[in-house]
């Protein structure tokens, strides 16, 4: 038994984030006044103040609650992305919110324990810890898909996200159950440690049926079917959350599981993480040329970027786990930025999601056409933008791993998707304007600039910084 | 034959009869009461078994509240279960053929069994003697599985939130009763006199 002050101390975020989520539900059923905002800023508070106390923790790395929980610098980076994911989320949920009339207290606290869902997930130490973590996460997501109750399409979002994501968690609980049968444990270390000889077949059938639970929630290729509807239906803050922290919280636990659980199946566990992140390269370069909805297309977007990521895991080293963490981080600044400017799409008081609304922008708003322009750059990998980094780094771990196929078809793929981010910005600069937008809060503009700006400076500014850290948060993990 | 192998034949006869009248009972809410009987039979197996605590929790969680709930359910729904079990005759060769073939594979599956030298050597983890069942849970489950234990709870109250805000309508056009209020009252807002007029009425 560890002492307690000590367990306390390495997951102080997750208890902020706890006592957080618990004191503002008291205070939201208390005030019961719909409309004010001190909900939403005081949970914007506790989210900065659980990404603080990340800076704060000490140590290389330290087991806690009994073995269920890891506190290390693969954590703290990952929980730092999703924290902070969460609370620009909730910076530019504001005045959507409002505008649709669904700003209930319940969505900050929701988000809270979504949020701790994804830091328990992330720091998931056994297969019991892992479980309860995602489902902390994914019931709190199921939710806020479905907030929006009286809008037809949020409710559908709501519920295919519900059902799938129930199948998705069965399927990870068959898996787990199976390697807990054959491993004699739910422990990672001990995992790792039973299984040091040749594989039995049953363990090869869990591993199979948790990475499939996993994939639902990353959206990776072939569990990727409720993503477009899901993007497309949910309010656009709440599709702001599943492409930023949602998907950190999901490809860290698969980078921890497969790292620290079945190093010694790495032969069998990188022919499923080729086969998917092959699909999902393709698929989401392909599928979202003919995309009219710009949620829909940042749906697709996001299964081909997730199968990017993926290529850094194939490779199995250190090198790609540094890739894939990098990855994560840039496409978290590059999505937050894509989604404020899809927020301050908003003409005559209503949202508009159609790629054709974005014509002629350079025209009426350079500032946001010019942000938009650098995020698609950026999102199609053309250097020196953040977003061709991301890929360089997976790329040159594949190539270090041998995996020539995997790289040439990444970058094949990825030269397709470039079509369609190119198409955004030739819509933006050369069609005719139709309409001009509105004026939208300074909060979201702020956001989407200063987003604009990390982009555009990768390479000075948070790069060195952001490939430091993911260095030493990935030597964590071996 | 001992008593505890007499008790063990009589909780099994009457759970797979009480079973099987849950599926045959003509009227839902007799299927209800044969399933707690299955339950109360069950806890009664736990029980042999040396689970007390096990068998605790079966009766005050299965049948104090679910199948309680379910009794609602039933009674709150009118579902016409004749009209259900109406297409019972016409599925009835599919239904038998792939129940034959689950059986089969049930056999070869069980038959084909043999456990693994290494599981039977291997040694399980050592009862102590002088802890039962429900004070060994009680001295884990808030000291070595907090983590787990908390983690559920947030789980449920992250449920309970959810289901109230997506089903919660706050209606102001429906009157409620409201006590205070109405104890709050005084004779002045209550009454009013009148002075009717003789022969003009109200």
């Amino acid at each position: 038994m560890t002492p307690l002050s000590y367990s306390i101390a390495h997951s102080l975020p997750e208890i902020i984030l706890a006592l957080g989520a618990l004191a503002l539900l008291m205070l939201g059923a208390f005030r019961a006044g719909k409309g004010d905002w001190i909900i939403t800023e005081a949970s914007i508070v506790v989210l900065g103040i659980a990404l603080l106390s990340l800076f704060f923790q000490l140590g290389e790395r330290a087991l806690i609650w009994d073995d269920a929980f890891i506190d290390d610098h693969f954590a703290r980076f990952m929980k730092a992305l999703a924290i902070g994911g969460a609370l620009l989320t909730l910076v530019l949920s504001r005045e959507f919110m409002a505008r649709a009339r669904i700003d209930f207290f319940e969505f900050p606290v929701l988000v809270l324990l979504a949020t701790l869902g994804m830091c328990m997930l992330i720091s998931a130490q056994s297969l019991i810890a892992l479980y309860l973590g995602l489902e902390l996460m994914s019931l709190a997501l199921y939710v806020i898909a479905a907030f929006d109750r009286d809008n037809v399409r949020a409710s559908e979002a709501g519920l295919k996200y519900f059902v799938l994501g129930a199948l998705s968690s069965g399927m990870l609980l068959y898996g787990a159950s199976l390697i807990y049968g054959f491993a004699g444990t739910v422990s990672f270390t001990g995992i790792s440690q039973a299984l040091n000889g040749a594989p039995s077949l049953g363990v090869i059938f869990g591993l199979v049926f948790v990475m499939a639970g996993l994939a639902f929630k990353m959206s990776i290729v072939p569990f990727h079917m409720w993503t477009p509807d899901v993007y497309e239906g949910a309010p656009t803050p709440v599709t702001t959350f599943f492409a930023t922290a949602a998907k950190v919280a999901a490809v860290a636990i698969t980078v921890r599981i497969v790292i620290t659980a079945f190093p010694n199946l790495q032969h069998e566990w990188r022919q499923i993480v080729v086969f998917v992140a092959i699909l999902s390269m393709a698929l989401g370069s392909f599928a979202a040329i003919g995309q009219t909805n710009i949620k829909r297309l940042m749906a697709y977007s996001s299964i081909g970027h997730m199968g990017f990521a993926l290529v850094g895991l194939a490779s199995g080293t250190e090198q790609g786990v540094m890739g894939v963490m990098i990855y994560m981080a840039i496409y978290v600044l590059m999505s937050i930025g894509t989604f404020a400017a899809i927020l301050s799409m908003r003409v005559g008081d209503r949202y508009v999601e159609n790629i054709a609304d974005l014509a002629g922008l350079a025209k009426t708003n350079g500032l946001m056409a010019f942000v938009v322009a650098m995020m698609m750059f950026s999102l199609a990998g053309i250097p020196p933008l953040a977003g061709f980094f991301a890929k360089w780094y997976v790329f040159v771990a594949a190539i270090n791993a041998n995996l020539y196929f995997l790289a040439v078809i990444g970058m094949l793929t990825s030269v397709v998707a470039a079509f369609y981010y190119l198409r955004i910005v030739k819509i933006m600069y050369f069609d005719d304007s139709v309409r001009s937008f509105d004026r939208v809060n300074p909060e979201v503009t702020a956001v989407m600039a200063t987003m604009g700006v990390f982009v555009v400076i990768f390479a000075a500014f948070p790069g060195p910084a952001i490939v430091q850290s993911a260095a030493a948060a990935a030597k964590s993990l071996f | 034959m001992s008593v505890a192998t007499a008790f063990f034949y009589l909780f099994s006869g009457v759970m797979i009869a009480s079973a099987f009248m849950v599926i045959a009972a003509r009227n839902p809410v007799h299927s209800v009461l044969f399933l707690i009987l299955a339950f109360v039979n069950a806890a009664g197996l736990f029980i042999l078994l040396g689970a007390e605590f096990l068998a605790m929790i079966l009766i005050v969680v299965y049948v104090g509240a679910v199948a309680v709930l379910f009794l609602f359910v039933v009674m709150m729904l009118d579902v016409d279960f004749a009209e259900l079990k109406q297409g019972f005759l016409q599925y009835l060769p599919v239904g038998a053929l792939i129940g034959v073939i689950v059986a089969l594979e049930l056999i070869l599956v069980v038959g084909g069994f043999a456990p693994s030298p290494g599981a039977i050597a291997a040694p399980r983890a050592p009862a102590p003697a002088d802890v039962s069942n429900t004070m060994a849970i009680g001295l884990v489950l808030y000291t070595k599985h907090v983590y787990f234990f908390q983690a559920a709870g947030f789980v449920l109250l992250t449920a309970m939130i959810g289901a109230i805000v997506l089903t919660l309508r706050h209606r102001p056009d429906v009157k409620r009763q409201d006590i205070s209020e109405q104890n709050a009252r005084t004779r002045e807002q209550a009454v009013e006199i009148v002075k009717v007029p003789s022969r003009t009425g109200v």
